[in-house]
């Protein structure tokens, strides 16, 4: 993950906080072209688009060099939901990042994942 | 930049647990101690039918409201992420919670001994959607005003609703809390799956 790296280029100023207004970065637009969710998962796909990109699409790009999801972009790139989804889905329209859905949703009587996140907590104490 | 495999197999799986209760109750600071990386805030549009009152015949009403999310994540294994997720805490927002509760594995309700009215509408909810929860007394600088028998009397928790005390402020007794939860559910198995609610967000 390269979040400290990214938030240095992302317009922030440490006691300022964003540079630019949030809905500057996606032109006004709040509907993306691709459909997500704030779990949907996004990855870059190594596809580098061409031409020179936004400086908040290239910080969304590399925080996309694993797999992640879109509630995790937007609280590093301290945007609204709306907007990093607007910015991500031009990300996707050009190639450079591809969406998958959210995790199916865990049944709470499935025992293999409950422990396994049991085991995952203990070794946090 | 590496290249990815389509194949959705290489993906994380994700799991959720919402921590609920009052605004100001202790929520973000409960994810702050629990969570490895900086608690995430973000804000979301989120969109609801208007309830009945609002609605005119023939046209649905719709309501949209921003509304701010913390989140935090924990690694639980290479390829498994637990993201806690804090519920709005303004009683107006109640009606967008469906949305966030889609597929998550229960709740932690934090409570506020001084402001036990607080957590009212949290424990209501969980228990109209069949959503497995507990209750954790957030116990403020050490205040402590009463006994987890008697804040289980107030609420009216079912027996199987465990109810513990906890600091939120300190992260081992924040996964104190989270491990209960879980191994409340390995415990105690619903008798009846949760009512998948709403749209997964």
């Amino acid at each position: 993950m390269t979040a400290g790296g990214a938030h240095q280029e992302a317009w922030l100023d440490e006691a300022a906080g964003r540079l630019v207004r949030p809905y500057t970065v996606s032109a006004g637009r709040t509907r993306p072209t691709t459909a997500m969710e704030l779990l949907s998962w996004v990855v870059a796909t190594g596809v580098r688009p061409r031409g020179r990109l936004e400086p908040d699409h290239d910080v969304a790009l590399r925080l996309c060099g694993a797999a992640t999801t879109v509630a995790e972009v937007a609280a590093r790139m301290r945007l609204p939901a709306a907007v990093t989804k607007v910015v991500l889905s031009d990300l996707v329209a050009v190639g450079a990042v591809r969406t998958r859905p959210p995790s199916p949703a865990a049944d709470p009587t499935d025992r293999t994942i409950l422990e396994r996140l049991l085991a995952g907590l203990q070794q946090r104490l | 930049m590496p290249a990815y495999n389509s194949d959705s197999d290489h993906l994380p799986h994700a799991l959720k647990i919402l921590i609920a209760g009052g605004f100001g109750v202790g929520k973000t600071t409960f994810i702050t101690a629990t969570s490895e990386i900086t608690p995430l805030r973000t804000e979301e549009l989120l969109t609801a039918a208007g309830t009945g009152v609002d609605d005119l015949a023939g046209v649905e009403a719709k309501t949209t409201t921003t509304v701010a999310l913390d989140f935090g994540r924990i690694t639980i294994a290479p390829a498994t992420v637990l993201y806690l997720f804090g519920t709005p805490g303004q009683d107006r927002f109640w009606f967008l919670w469906d949305k966030l509760c889609h597929g998550a594995l229960g709740a932690v309700v934090l409570v506020d001994t001084r402001r036990l009215p607080d957590c009212f509408a949290a424990v209501d909810f969980f228990e109209s959607r069949r959503m497995r929860f507990l209750v954790a007394v957030n116990e403020f600088d050490g205040a402590h005003r009463y006994e987890p028998h008697e804040v289980r009397q107030a609420l009216g928790l079912r027996p199987e609703v465990p109810i513990v005390t906890c600091d939120a402020r300190h992260q081992r007794s924040a996964t104190v809390v989270l491990l209960t939860l879980v191994q409340t559910l390995l415990t105690h198995p619903a008798r009846t799956h949760p009512i998948q609610a709403g749209n997964p967000t």
